[in-house]
């Protein structure tokens, strides 16, 4: 999205705390910014996460202390990576903000564990659906599926009904 | 090590025994469902509580990229099938926001009674199950008596008492039936009085006290780095509720208190519980007050079925009903993230869209499966019946744990 688009569809306090002052300080490392329905969207770099989020955690305007959810989407058809998104909500200035970051198959993210402790059961979720890595979580290890599963059921080519084994003979055929 | 020495310490002596490893369910009468806890113990205490969780696992985020947005509503009903009506109201309220939906006054009133009246039944069933598992057998009885009531409430609403998918895109599934707002009244003027009862039972009861107080202390700061959302949060004094902080529907029309408890135990939570029950009542007093007479559904054909009537009289409001059915409706491209204060928590759901009739991704934030990484901090170096009324206090659904 246009600078000036953003700055049409929010509000003035919204724009300069929420998109303005953190693009001021990572400028290289935001790689897009969009807002839907009034939801701000950061897009940043893999590589300048953990700091992004610690900034926007500690710094006393913005107070990003509560962790909502950590999940995974598949977007390989139309981008070529699976996103990795980030629900931030303030609780005294309540406003909520949504950082991804794009990551090919095979590579890993950084965890946010060591920001926000809740990361914990979300990252080992999406590590669980998505088989996405995430460096330095403490105990990353599937969350629903039984530790021994193929496969990852949320990614876009898994099939609806599972794979056909002993257990699911309605299931696909493996290739 | 230095967690066990410190733990098992008894006035500056160490005492380390073998440590014990004892699994705890998945069937358990007071794990409030399959949950698995795998306890590492030296001797009575608590080293390190790990949760294990999945054994009701249905993939229902991938059901979701499968189904028309529609039809993923009464998938909801069964995340927590304690609080049915508010899990459909923080899906099609997600939806609503993404299509950039607005409902008429009176289906956002009606919303805002069942969802109050679900989350009076949900702490019933809480606060009931609670005392069950400390030994106070009697309050179980009493919440059911009221429970009862509610779901009498919901059977004259929608015919069901479990699964109600009664919230549908751009409003209810019906108008309120004759009599259910005199019901309803009768219900929201006795009820604060058999609150009261219930904490004769149990509030000043010397064995409630000390199975609580003082146990699963969890502070303000870790409470929200752990992402403790709802009454638990609360119970430590961080007074976040998102009926008030970001009012949704029309809460910020009624006049009601967020409780907040003071040292962040186990009895603050219960008692954090019980005032939301006062308030829940106060508020759908208000609201029966309030409410407006006109329509419940919102009025564009795009996305919503004609009239019930309409439907049964004239052919082409039964075609277009028949079409919205089977086709579904097409969505704009993006992506929305909308919650709602459940009686456990915040309950999100974050829906990717891409243009067509089905969902692209959906995610739901489920208040249970993220408090549940509290109950290792909460009962570290306690007691293991302390376990009990910590899992209690959190009041996990698996339905919803589990997804």
């Amino acid at each position: 999205m246009e600078e000036k688009d953003i700055e049409k569809e929010l509000p003035a306090p919204h724009y300069s705390l929420l998109v303005k002052k953190i693009k001021d300080r990572f400028g290289g490392a935001i790689l897009e910014t969009t807002v839907f329905r009034g939801e701000v969207t950061h897009v940043v770099e893999k590589g300048a996460l953990v700091e992004i989020c610690r900034f926007l955690k500690q710094e006393p305007d913005l107070q990003f202390k509560f962790l909502s959810d950590v999940l995974g989407v598949d977007c390989r058809k139309s981008l070529a990576c699976f996103e990795v998104v980030y629900h931030l909500y303030s609780i005294p200035n309540k406003n909520r903000l949504r950082i991804k970051v794009r990551v090919r198959e095979n590579e890993a993210v950084p965890s946010v564990t060591p920001v926000w402790r809740s990361a914990d059961f979300a990252e080992r979720e999406t590590f669980d659906m998505f088989g996405i890595v995430f460096n330095g979580h403490p105990n990353l290890k599937r969350i629903y599926m039984p530790l021994d599963w193929e496969g990852y059921p949320l990614r876009k080519d898994y099939p609806l009904t599972g794979y056909k084994d002993q257990y699911n003979p309605f299931g696909v055929e493996k290739v | 090590m230095e967690d066990i020495v410190s733990i098992a310490s008894n006035n500056g002596e160490d005492i380390i025994t073998k440590e014990v490893t004892l699994n705890m369910g998945p069937q358990h009468p007071s794990t409030h469902g399959v949950m698995h806890l795998v306890l590492r113990m030296q001797g009575e205490k608590i080293v390190k509580a790990e949760p294990d969780i999945g054994f009701l696992h249905r993939g229902m985020e991938k059901i979701a990229e499968n189904l028309l947005y529609s039809q993923f509503v009464p998938y909801t009903d069964r995340l927590d099938y304690l609080s049915s009506m508010t899990n459909n109201l923080s899906y099609v309220m997600a939806v609503e926001k993404l299509i950039g939906l607005d409902i008429p006054e009176r289906g956002k009133y009606i919303r805002v009674i069942t969802s109050e009246l679900s989350r009076i039944s949900s702490h019933l069933l809480a606060v009931g199950a609670w005392g069950l598992d400390l030994g106070a057998v009697t309050l179980v009885l009493y919440a059911f008596r009221e429970r009862e009531m509610i779901l009498d409430l919901f059977e004259m609403l929608c015919g069901a008492r479990l699964t109600y998918n009664y919230m549908k895109i751009g409003g209810v599934r019906g108008d309120l039936p004759s009599g259910f707002k005199e019901k309803c009244r009768d219900f929201v003027q006795i009820f604060p009085k058999r609150v009261d009862e219930y904490e004769q039972l149990l509030t000043g009861n010397r064995i409630w006290l000390q199975r609580n107080k003082g146990v699963g202390v969890i502070s303000a700061e870790d409470a929200v780095d752990l992402g403790l959302t709802g009454p638990s949060l609360r119970g430590s004094g961080v007074k976040w509720d998102i009926r008030k902080d970001t009012p949704y529907l029309v809460y910020d029309r009624f006049d009601f208190k967020v409780p907040a408890g003071g040292n962040g135990d186990c009895f603050d939570r219960y008692m954090v519980r019980v005032e939301e029950m006062r308030q829940a009542s106060r508020i759908i007093a208000q609201a029966l007050e309030q409410m407006p007479e006109g329509p419940v559904n919102a009025d564009v054909p795009e996305f919503v079925s004609p009239p019930r009537r309409d439907i049964t009289t004239n052919m082409e409001a039964l075609i277009h009903h028949f079409k919205l059915i089977s086709h579904g409706f097409k969505v704009p491209k993006g992506e929305v993230y909308s919650s709602i204060e459940a009686p456990k928590g915040e309950l999100g759901f974050y829906i990717v869209s891409d243009g067509s009739e089905r969902p692209f991704r959906v995610k739901i934030r489920a208040p249970s499966f993220v408090n549940l990484q509290s109950v290792d901090p909460m009962s570290r170096g306690a007691y293991f019946a302390d376990v009990v009324a910590v899992i209690s206090s959190l009041d996990p659904v698996f339905g919803e744990v589990d997804k």
